[in-house]
């Protein structure tokens, strides 16, 4: 049973072909990855081997020992070498080493050096303390979910975004008795060009609430309770992208988020993050990830938020084809693949519905295994809350025929505020109707035999592929400069964050890959 | 119940228009209906309805009922409610402040542009401050365009530059010094707590400072925005819902005509 057979007259000998060449486009993205490493590749390191903190500046630990080394010009040595070899020489902590630097009282680039064997096991102890932690949130995930159970597929997916934690909790709780599987807790505007992330618990925040590990924590242990109430586990998902793109994935696998949107094309393209950075944070960032059981979401719906939904659909197939082949790099399995898609197209086009239902399916069967995430409407909603809520039913029917991962879901007061509780309960009562009534229709009924739907999703796939030779040619960073996705050009040393971009050294070494990668 | 189809109910208040005193109308002139949704924060049940109906009656309506309600999460109950305006408005005295130009499709505007300016009008744009939304500078600016108007890219006599999202003030004035901009165009989307109102003031401010503030056509937009804000903030125009690339485009030619020609 190799070949799965296609509803939508998909040719697997295409689909073949189409990953394999983003196999190659991958390859040489990753060739480039593995020679370098960024200051936030370092700061995770730091975090996971227990730094955290901030000093009376309220600058965080781990941006404190690796500004030092960034200072002294040996980054590209990494933070285990030197922390390593510190913790020999200094017989202190992590923690302890990170707070002697900041009171100005440490230098670990300038100790005597030990051999490279007795610096790793010196940091054995500290490396095997977070992967053990890591497991024990893995492990209490399966444990509810073995329990307690969980939603049907599609998992239905809500955000809170009040700014303060404290108030995101009451809606995320409400979400949940309403028949949420997924909360996300949207971040504060901005603060994914923050190179540090912010520390403790948060009230404050402008159209999203503060990434923090202690905010993390905080609706971990909400979501544990409401889930016990309503017997069903709740998913928790944040926003592993930005210039800290792997930082908050070790703050994610040591608090128990399930959910990650984790994407450097999306950052490049719309946050204007250097291509370099981004894509040397995301490997490291899907490798930890993987390893802890987090479903990661890629952002493809947002190339047509600028570009035609309907004439640039092959570019989200595309991109997604890319982002399964990196992740895959990363160890990262499939079934936790969230990749992006979604329901754009203008309503006024005749037979809109069709194509999209299309499109869907063909994500759907291109990615068998994977979680898909399906994106609500969000372009054309206007602010008429009336049809918007068709607009949403329309995405909803689509998201159970074709069996989708998660969907996420629109709600009709798009584009005009944050959303209410209310608006959260009328979005979910509407999935929730249209879930149910409507349960095995994609089992019931076929598509025609060379009709709209099937030569839609040809003509998606032949572009598809067109664009992928076409970006096999020239090289990922490239394509990205000419604005192949979204309509959007971005240059390869352009961008935020280019300046923490460096080269590894002899002495670099980071243990974590190894253990980590494809262990999950 | 309410009115409607069944209602037996007499309608004995005046049936004509008045323009001098209008108020809402469901489906008869004058009957004043109106519909809301809101949540209080009370347990569900009759006196979460007898609360909405008693804070209707306090916003000045009659009749109030409530026709849905529902538990959110505990404490927390949604209305859907009817009533019935009493206050009415004087449409005639009316007058909101619109930006005053000829509004002209693409082709008329690069065809304005030639006859009247003569070059092409250096044009710049971007979504300032944290805000990281693009749809509106990109509705405007991109070539695609929106809702079938094309994007001020498009336009042969107008050189436009999107900087994208989340553009400082002070690169967005840098950018307008080095390409010796005509138009400077912000979009504010998304907001919270009024910070939009900040970062346009802030813009206006460093402008001024700059000495470059009566030497730019400073044009502002966004679903919040309206002309009248736009002019307080200091503006020269505002752009809000329901505006495309020919409106913004049409009024920055004209503008510019006047400024150069009188």
């Amino acid at each position: 049973m190799n070949e799965q057979k296609s509803k939508v007259g998909l040719d697997f000998a295409k689909v073949r072909h189409a990953k394999a060449i983003s196999k190659k486009i991958a390859d040489e993205v990753q060739t480039f990855v593995e020679q370098y490493t960024t200051v936030s590749v370092e700061r995770t390191i730091a975090r996971l081997l227990g730094i955290d903190g901030i000093d009376e500046n309220e600058i965080p630990m781990p941006n404190i020992i690796v500004d030092q080394l960034v200072d002294a010009g040996v980054l590209g040595e990494g933070i285990m070498f030197f922390l390593g070899n510190a913790i020999i020489e200094t017989k202190c902590s992590p923690q302890e080493i990170a707070e002697n630097i900041s009171k100005g009282d440490l230098d670990i680039t300038k100790l005597k050096i030990n051999s490279i064997e007795k610096i790793k096991s010196a940091l054995l102890p500290y490396i095997e303390t977070s992967i053990k932690k890591i497991d024990n949130r893995k492990n209490r995930r399966k444990d509810y979910i073995k329990t307690i159970g969980e939603g049907p597929k599609p998992y239905l997916y809500v955000i809170v975004a009040t700014g303060n934690i404290y108030e995101d909790v009451i809606q995320a709780q409400a979400c949940a008795r309403q028949g949420a599987d997924i909360i996300a807790v949207i971040r504060t505007t901005g603060q994914s060009l923050l190179d540090y992330v912010p520390y403790g618990a948060t009230t404050e925040g402008f159209g999203g609430t503060m990434a923090t590990q202690e905010n993390f924590r905080i609706m971990r242990k909400a979501l544990d309770e409401v889930g016990e109430e309503v017997g069903r586990y709740i998913r928790l998902c944040n926003y592993c992208s930005g210039l800290c793109m792997p930082e908050i994935a070790a703050m994610g696998a040591l608090e128990g988020l399930d959910v990650m949107l984790n994407d450097a094309l999306y950052g490049i393209l719309f946050r204007d993050i250097n291509m370099k950075r981004t894509m040397i944070d995301q490997y490291f960032s899907r490798i930890i990830n993987g390893y802890a059981d987090v479903i990661i979401n890629t952002g493809e719906d947002n190339y047509l938020t600028t570009a035609d939904a309907f004439d640039e659909a092959h570019t989200v197939l595309a991109s997604d084809c890319i982002n399964e082949q990196l992740a895959l790099m990363a160890g990262l399995p499939e079934e936790q693949m969230g990749l992006g898609h979604a329901f754009e197209m203008t309503p006024g086009l005749t037979n809109g519905f069709l194509y999209e239902l299309g499109q869907a399916e063909m994500i759907r069967e291109f990615f068998p295994k994977a979680t898909p995430k399906y994106m609500p409407p969000t372009k054309f909603m206007t602010g008429n809350i009336f049809k918007g809520h068709v607009q949403d039913a329309l995405f909803n029917m689509i998201g159970i025929w074709t069996h989708q991962g998660i969907q996420l879901l629109g709600m009709p007061t798009e584009a005009i505020h944050t959303p209410f509780m209310s608006d959260r309960f009328l979005s979910i009562e509407n999935a929730r109707y249209i879930f149910n009534n409507m349960k095995n229709i994609g089992d019931e009924v076929t598509f025609k035999e060379g009709g709209l739907v099937q030569k839609r999703v040809a003509t998606v796939v032949d572009n598809a592929i067109t664009l992928l030779e076409d970006l096999e040619e020239e090289g990922l960073f490239v394509a990205l400069s000419k604005g192949k996705f979204a309509d959007v050009k971005r240059p390869i040393d352009g961008g935020k964050g280019l300046n923490g971009v460096v080269l590894r050294g002899n002495n670099y070494f980071n243990s974590y890959i190894e253990l980590l990668k494809g262990k999950g | 119940m309410s009115g409607g189809l069944y209602s037996m109910e007499g309608r004995d208040f005046d049936k004509s228009l008045d323009l001098k005193k209008i108020k809402p109308y469901g489906d008869t002139m004058n009957d004043g209906k109106i519909q809301l949704s809101f949540t209080l924060p009370v347990p569900c049940g009759p006196e979460a309805v007898e609360a909405a109906k008693q804070l209707l009656l306090k916003l000045g309506f009659e009749k109030p009922s409530v026709v849905f309600y529902k538990e959110l999460t505990t404490e927390f109950t949604f209305v859907n409610c009817y009533a019935e305006c009493t206050k009415t408005v004087d449409y005639t005295s009316i007058h909101v402040p619109k930006v005053e130009s000829d509004v002209m499709d693409m082709e008329e505007c690069d065809d304005y542009i030639k006859e009247h300016i003569g070059r092409k009008i250096i044009t710049i744009g971007a979504s300032t401050g944290t805000d990281a939304h693009t749809v509106g500078i990109d509705a405007i600016m991109n070539m695609k365009g929106y809702a079938g108007h094309y994007g001020l890219e498009r336009y042969k006599m107008l050189d436009a530059l999107n900087m994208g999202s989340q553009v400082t003030n002070e690169e967005f004035i840098a950018k307008a010094i080095e390409v010796k901009a005509d138009a400077l165009l912000v979009s504010q989307t998304v907001t919270q707590k009024d910070v939009h109102i900040k970062n346009l003031l802030e813009l206006v401010e460093l402008l001024e400072a700059e000495g470059l503030r009566d030497k730019v056509i400073l044009v502002c937009g966004g679903p919040r925005i309206t002309h009248e804000l736009a002019k307080e903030l200091g503006y020269d125009a505002g752009f809000g819902m329901n505006s495309y690339a020919n409106d913004v485009a049409s009024y920055i030619a004209q503008e510019l005509d006047k400024r150069l020609n009188g």
